[in-house]
């Protein structure tokens, strides 16, 4: 008997959709107020004193930002929390005994968690068009975009998840890592801002790419081009791919 | 053995810590036995448990179930067999009908609130089906994670120490249900300290010890084997010596003096305990306590393995 699992999939989809909804009133004002936060002090404040960038206004160009930003960290929280939690209360017995290949497990965890981080980014994107008008060059390539992006980090999550030894470990990565490359990776600014030799070090934090090239379908300008950056995110999203396909094949830290 | 539903052969396993924890071990399990594996802790009951049911990866050896590899075949094997852990693992924030709907998918089969509202009938859950998991008892949850492992239909069930740390009722009712189920065809291979629930329940006995199996046969010839008992009588007044008239029942002096200790056969037709408590009063011979005990599987363990060493 062999075939694909989907009523195992879809269990494990449901399940972790329904452990978002347990918590959804404080998982979606996060997000809103958030990024309120951020309007009023880049947007009003300060970006009141900025030039245009490339021919947007500052409080338009940092939606993109704002958004991958919320992506990134809700993609490896969820994913990580999603996997970590079985471990840690020891259901994950199920799971191992269970009729899934390492496939269908992670489509159903990284699924759950992508859905979720991408209901959150459209949130932030709504709650901009308050502030500001957004408009949207390439919009289905803007939702390929994220939704590539989503798998990706919930994919980088749950390696995370799998990896971690503790609840504290699951923070580290994205606090210790991820934020601070985010931010530096022209989340806020074009990259063409700053200084050499800031500006070429810069090159070298993958975010770089993913900003800019996700920047590049809301405003058709990018600070590398969109093809090097779908390249780089594609490339990012295969070490991933094959780090969970290692996991699986090991057992790393599922099975003695 | 008519068509074993379990066949397991040369099945070993050693940790990365270099810890041998199964021995090379064969065992075939019939369909609709109820087989009960015991041994002393760190015996290497859960060990062979989680391997066939794929929580660990073997160092070598085969195992089969209902025909299917548990290797090459996951899917097939892993759909035939239900698993019960010995910890009460649950996800504390779920409703108990949820939980069961949510093993029944993972297991891959399509929904159908019948047959979860079934299971949770037959464990007395239905009450509780919105109940969350965390407001639940220990024992509620014991029943929690038997409904889960029955949700799929599964052929061969594994009960890892079922009845530790619970109370007498559900003790009973455990045994209800597994003598239900096995009504309904379905193999139960249970782990147990307990003596008494092997000789309850089970057909088959293994006793394994050290990562081996030592023996596997038919509960009723093994209980002839496992039949002794022992009195002790703590006296009122201690004893210098045993007196001659004694003798008779081999009976030994303890606790410098104190206590008098009687070992028999519980399962002959005469055990000797009337008489030597008739021969006591006649020599004036008085006692404060008295008990008997029956030697614990972990004492049998004890004495077969180092029987065997010697």
């Amino acid at each position: 008997m062999s075939g694909f699992n989907a009523h195992g999939v879809w269990a494990i989809y449901r399940f972790e959709l329904h452990r978002f909804r347990r918590t959804l009133w404080t998982g979606l004002a996060v997000p809103v107020i958030t990024t309120s936060l951020y309007f009023i002090v880049f947007g009003a404040a300060i970006g009141s004193r900025m030039a245009e960038i490339d021919g947007v206004d500052y409080g338009t160009f940092i939606v993109p930002g704002l958004m991958m930003l919320s992506l990134f960290t809700e993609s490896i929280f969820n994913a990580s929390f999603g996997i970590h939690m079985p471990r840690f209360t020891g259901t994950i017995y199920e799971l191992l005994s269970a009729p899934l290949s390492a496939f269908e497990t992670v489509l159903g965890y990284v699924g759950a968690a992508a859905t979720k981080s991408m209901i959150v980014a459209l949130v932030i994107l709504a709650t901009a068009n308050l502030f500001v008008d957004v408009h949207i060059a390439h919009p289905l390539l803007m939702i390929a975009f994220l939704l590539l992006i989503a798998a990706t980090f919930c994919l980088f999550g749950f390696i995370i998840g799998i990896w971690a030894k503790g609840f504290e470990q699951l923070q580290v990565i994205p606090l210790l890592v991820v934020t601070p490359l985010t931010f530096l990776g022209g989340a806020f600014y074009s990259i063409d801002m700053l200084p050499e030799p800031w500006r070429t070090a810069t090159l070298f934090n993958p975010v770089v790419y993913l900003i800019s090239g996700f920047r590049w379908t809301f405003f058709g300008t990018a600070d590398v081009g969109v093809w090097v950056s779908l390249g780089a995110t594609f490339a990012f999203f295969l070490a991933c791919l094959g780090i969970v396909w290692w996991i699986f094949r090991t057992g790393y830290r599922l099975k003695a | 053995m008519l068509e074993p539903v379990l066949s397991i052969r040369g099945l070993s396993k050693t940790y990365a810590s270099g810890l041998q924890a199964l021995k090379p071990l064969d065992l075939d399990i019939a369909r609709g036995e109820i087989f009960a594996l015991l041994g002393p802790n760190g015996a290497g009951k859960t060990t062979m448990i989680s391997i066939v049911c794929g929580l660990v990866t073997p160092t070598s050896g085969t195992v089969t179930a209902d025909g299917h590899d548990i290797i090459r075949d996951y899917r097939g094997a892993r759909r035939k067999i239900g698993l019960v852990p010995q910890e009460l693992h649950t996800d504390q924030f779920e409703a108990v009908r949820d939980t069961v709907a949510f093993s029944r998918g993972l297991f891959g089969c399509p929904p159908d609130p019948g047959r979860v509202e079934q299971v949770l009938r037959d464990l007395s859950l239905w009450d509780k089906r919105d109940t969350r998991i965390r407001e639940l008892s220990g024992g509620m949850k014991r029943r929690v994670m038997i409904a889960k492992a029955l949700a799929h239909d599964p052929q061969i069930l594994f009960l890892d120490e079922p009845t530790a740390g619970v109370d007498v009722e559900l003790r009973r009712d455990m045994w209800q249900l597994v003598r239900r189920l096995r009504e309904g065809g379905v193999t139960i291979i249970l782990t147990t300290h307990y003596i008494e629930e092997a000789e309850e329940m089970a057909d088959r006995v293994g006793v394994i010890s050290r990562g081996e199996l030592i023996l596997a046969e038919e509960k009723t010839s093994l209980m002839r084997k496992l039949g002794k008992k022992a009195l002790t009588l703590q006296l009122a007044e201690p004893l210098a010596v045993l007196p001659a008239e004694l003798a008779e029942w081999k009976v030994e002096l303890n606790d410098g003096g104190h206590a008098l200790h009687y070992e028999f056969d519980a399962k002959a037709d005469r055990t000797g305990v009337p008489s030597l408590l008739a021969k006591l009063r006649d020599l004036g011979i008085g006692f404060t306590d008295l008990n008997t005990h029956q030697s614990s599987l972990e004492e049998i363990f004890v004495s077969l393995v180092s029987e065997r060493k010697d």
